[in-house]
């Protein structure tokens, strides 16, 4: 029995995957869970493993090469076995990724990949293939990441609380996926019944949808997930560690759209692209801020933060304050949430990521200096796994240290607002009528009309202030 | 509430009628002398007398004519089966008479009478004393079946049957007898045709009926541990078939699975499905799935018995399957 493989989907934005090295060549005797290859996903670099036993009979994609999810990159099978049937299909295999793609998201077999890759630091790394998105905005997320999030929140509870039972990495996961692609010959999607309707009602076209079901079934999980990740294709897995950290009841609050908030979505959507967003700028004092964290400094390494330390902090804590801002634009709803993930754009060499500060509001300040640093250089590392870098409810991006005083940072869907931190410099100011030089801090705040109005956030940027201004606050 | 046996429950609700309606009466093999097989009639032949609880010879076909001709005339006999397996060989009474003699008199003539004993399988009593008869029964027009799981449903279903001016068909189980239940004090009736939601849950629907909705409830307790919560419809009647309770909970879970004791062949499962996709296709996130016994005469040996059987794994298995867990 020949095992096909075949890129896999191996987080859950990944669309595509490099190879970046074989590590078994042909004729090489492979068992089941070997690793075969090293392929650089969009945010790592991941090991395919074999899903069979047998002779590594065939390599079709070279080292460097870029495939999609679904094409079929290699040939396992008895060292006498006739593989040409197999071989030839590779152009058709890779005719349809979208398909193959749809079978190694889906559910089933996103959890034993999950399980089996490891993330590991690249051996010879090389640039990401580049998303459109990325080079959108500083900080901005690629649009899968983005959809991810989104999706997390509307995962339907049973599956989403429930880790997904382990299996045995066989091969029928991969040969089933090239197999089903094949019988559904023109590409006929298949879907529930009830996930049509659904669908209908919702005004969602199911060709966007991935479908997470046997065989890429759209079922109800995937038209819900597809809210408010709208129409982006290619995003499966709703059962990652960040859906189950969003998905409890009672994290949030769904707030139902008033007509006037109808309104306002619709209008300005229209004259402003899909999120009609607004610029809000402030300038902090960061005196007392700064004169804090020398004396920290001077107590020690292990008090040492830094002023984006103070910033995620003080966000986090208006954002309690504030859960109108903390909050997700569901489309036909706006999830206000009562728990506070502030993610964080980190730049790596070839993009950025956003790793989370899950909590980041019941965190102490060393806590977010530790895990910040640990995140970010993880992050650089490449070494972040997807639970990590998603679930996020508000952002902070912060380029403060390469000399900017202030930019305009993109919001990550479906978040409705991120806080773009300039770098703090010696001013002067007019203080109580006198002259003075002071630490100031820009902080422009990106907000998504649909759910935040101008003095909602004006509201919010009040709230930082006062913590940024009396740091002592932050260390209650 | 007491907490009565299904078999103490069901003898309650002879008694009951039994001494509400004179014309009421019982017989069967064993049903007087030695209490019953199961001891259902236990102390009915000493309240009631022999005119009312009626020994009779090992003839099936002869005593459910007996009932049947009884019935004509007025009375309102209940005709007790050891087993249904043995009434086999009266099924030409209960399909050719008893079910048809409304509809071919015109009108003329009711039929005010219960056929019951124990259906399906107990325990290695092999191939042919372990059969699971409502399918058949349900098949005939002019029929009602009724399938109790409980100790509360027997005492209310069996009242209910005695008093319908219609043929109906009682299935108990040898399995059931001992099962123990609250059953209410004062007296009640269980309407005919109704099913009851047993459990509630808003992730599966588990459509079942007869000894199978104990196993039902084993997997709801056992699912909610991992935090599934399904809905549990007990049928309790099989014909007519409360499609209305069925609709309502499939539209609520959007999946479902019907877990039956007989086999799967144009088995109840079979047309409680049919039932779905008629009323529920737009509701439906997955097909619906079966459990049922395995498609061979029942197996003597017990562990090739005990695979034969529907049972608790099967059905959360099965569950698991529409809910896209597995």
């Amino acid at each position: 029995m020949a095992t096909k493989v075949v890129m896999e989907a191996l987080s859950p934005t990944m669309e595509e995957g490099r190879l970046v090295k074989w590590n078994k060549n042909e004729g090489d005797q492979v068992k089941a869970g070997d690793v075969l290859a090293e392929v650089e996903t969009d945010k790592a670099v991941m090991e395919l493993v074999a899903r069979g036993d047998g002779v590594l009979r065939k390599r079709l994609a070279n080292e460097g090469d870029a495939s999609p999810v679904g094409t079929l990159l290699a040939v396992i099978a008895n060292a006498d076995e006739n593989i040409d049937s197999i071989v030839g299909s590779a152009g058709a295999g890779a005719a349809a990724p979208a398909q193959a793609a749809q079978q190694a998201q889906s559910g089933q077999t996103a959890a034993p990949n999950k399980s089996v890759a490891d993330t590991r630091e690249s051996a010879g790394r090389s640039p990401v293939p580049q998303n459109p998105a990325q080079s959108q905005g500083e900080a901005s997320t690629p649009p899968q990441q983005k959809t991810a999030a989104a999706r997390a929140p509307t995962a339907p509870p049973p599956p989403a609380a429930r880790p997904a039972p382990p299996r045995p990495p066989a091969a029928p996961t991969a040969s089933r996926g090239n197999g089903a692609s094949k019988a559904d010959g023109a590409g006929r999607q298949r879907s529930s019944p009830l996930a049509r309707r659904l669908a209908n009602e919702r005004g969602i076209q199911l060709g966007g949808v991935q479908g997470t079901g046997p065989g890429g079934r759209i079922v109800r999980r995937d038209v819900e997930n597809a809210r408010a990740g709208a129409s982006a294709p290619g995003v499966g897995a709703g059962r990652s560690a960040a859906a189950e950290r969003l998905a409890r009841e009672g994290d949030y609050k769904d707030v139902p759209l008033t007509q006037i908030r109808k309104t306002i979505a619709r209008r300005l959507s229209e004259s402003n692209g899909p999120i009609p967003t607004f610029f809000l700028t402030a300038e902090f004092d960061a005196t007392r801020a700064g004169e804090m964290r020398n004396q920290l400094k001077d107590m020690g390494e292990n008090y040492k933060a830094s002023f984006n330390d103070i910033v995620i902090k003080a966000v986090a804590l208006a954002l309690t304050e504030h859960p109108e801002v903390n909050a997700h634009w569901l489309n036909d709803a706006i999830r206000q949430f009562n728990r506070v993930h502030v993610a964080m754009a980190v730049a790596v060499e070839d993009g950025l990521i956003t790793p989370v500060l899950f909590d980041a509001d019941r965190m102490t300040l060393w806590d977010i200096s530790a895990r910040a640093h640990d995140l970010a250089k993880r992050a650089r590392e490449r070494k972040l796994l997807p639970e990590e870098y998603t679930g996020s409810t508000f952002s902070v991006s912060n380029l403060g240290m390469f000399g900017i005083d202030q930019f305009t940072a993109i919001i990550n869907p479906p978040e409705a607002g991120i806080l773009a931190i300039g770098g703090v410099e010696e001013k002067p100011v007019v203080v109580d009528g006198q002259l003075e030089v002071r630490s100031r801090m820009r902080v422009t705040m990106s907000c998504d009309h649909r759910v935040i109005d101008g003095a909602t956030g004006a509201r919010f940027l009040q709230t930082v202030r006062r913590y940024i201004e009396n740091p002592l606050s932050l260390l209650i | 509430m007491a907490v009565l046996t299904y078999r103490d429950a069901l003898t309650q609700a002879l008694r009951e009628e039994l001494q509400r309606d004179d014309r009421v009466f019982l017989m069967g093999e064993e049903v007087a002398q030695y209490n019953g097989a199961y001891k259902v009639s236990k102390g009915l032949l000493d309240e009631f007398g022999p005119m009312r609880i009626v020994d009779t010879p090992i003839t099936e076909l002869g005593f459910a004519g007996v009932g049947v001709g009884a019935a004509m005339v007025g009375l309102r006999p209940i005709v007790e089966f050891m087993t249904w397996n043995f009434a086999l060989l009266a099924i030409d009474e209960v399909v050719n008479v008893a079910a048809k003699t409304l509809y071919m008199s015109g009108g003329q003539f009711k039929m005010p009478m219960v056929f019951r004993g124990p259906n399906g399988a107990a325990l290695q009593l092999a191939a042919q004393h372990s059969q699971a008869w409502e399918s058949w029964l349900a098949h005939i027009p002019g029929l009602k079946v009724l399938t109790p799981g409980t100790p509360a449903d027997a005492k209310g279903l069996l009242k209910s049957a005695i008093r319908d001016d219609n043929p109906v068909v009682f299935l108990e189980g040898e399995m059931l007898y001992n099962t123990k239940g609250e059953v209410p004090d004062e007296e009640y009736l269980i309407p005919i045709g109704a099913a009851e939601l047993k459990r509630e849950g808003d992730h599966c629907s588990v459509i079942t009926h007869g000894k199978m909705v104990l196993v039902a409830m084993r997997v709801a307790d056992d699912l909610a541990k991992e935090g599934i919560n399904i809905d549990v419809v007990d049928l309790r009647t099989v014909r007519p078939i409360d499609v209305e309770a069925i609709s309502r909970s499939v539209q609520k879970t959007n999946r479902a699975v019907v877990l039956e004791e007989g086999w799967e062949i144009c088995g109840m499962g079979s047309q409680v499905v049919d039932f779905i996709q008629r009323e529920c296709f737009d509701d439906l996130d997955a097909p619906v799935l079966r459990v049922h016994q395995e498609d061979v005469p029942m197996p003597y040996a017990k562990n090739l018995e005990r695979a034969a059987k529907p049972d608790a794994g099967k059905t959360v298995a099965a569950i698991k399957k529409v809910m896209y867990l597995d």
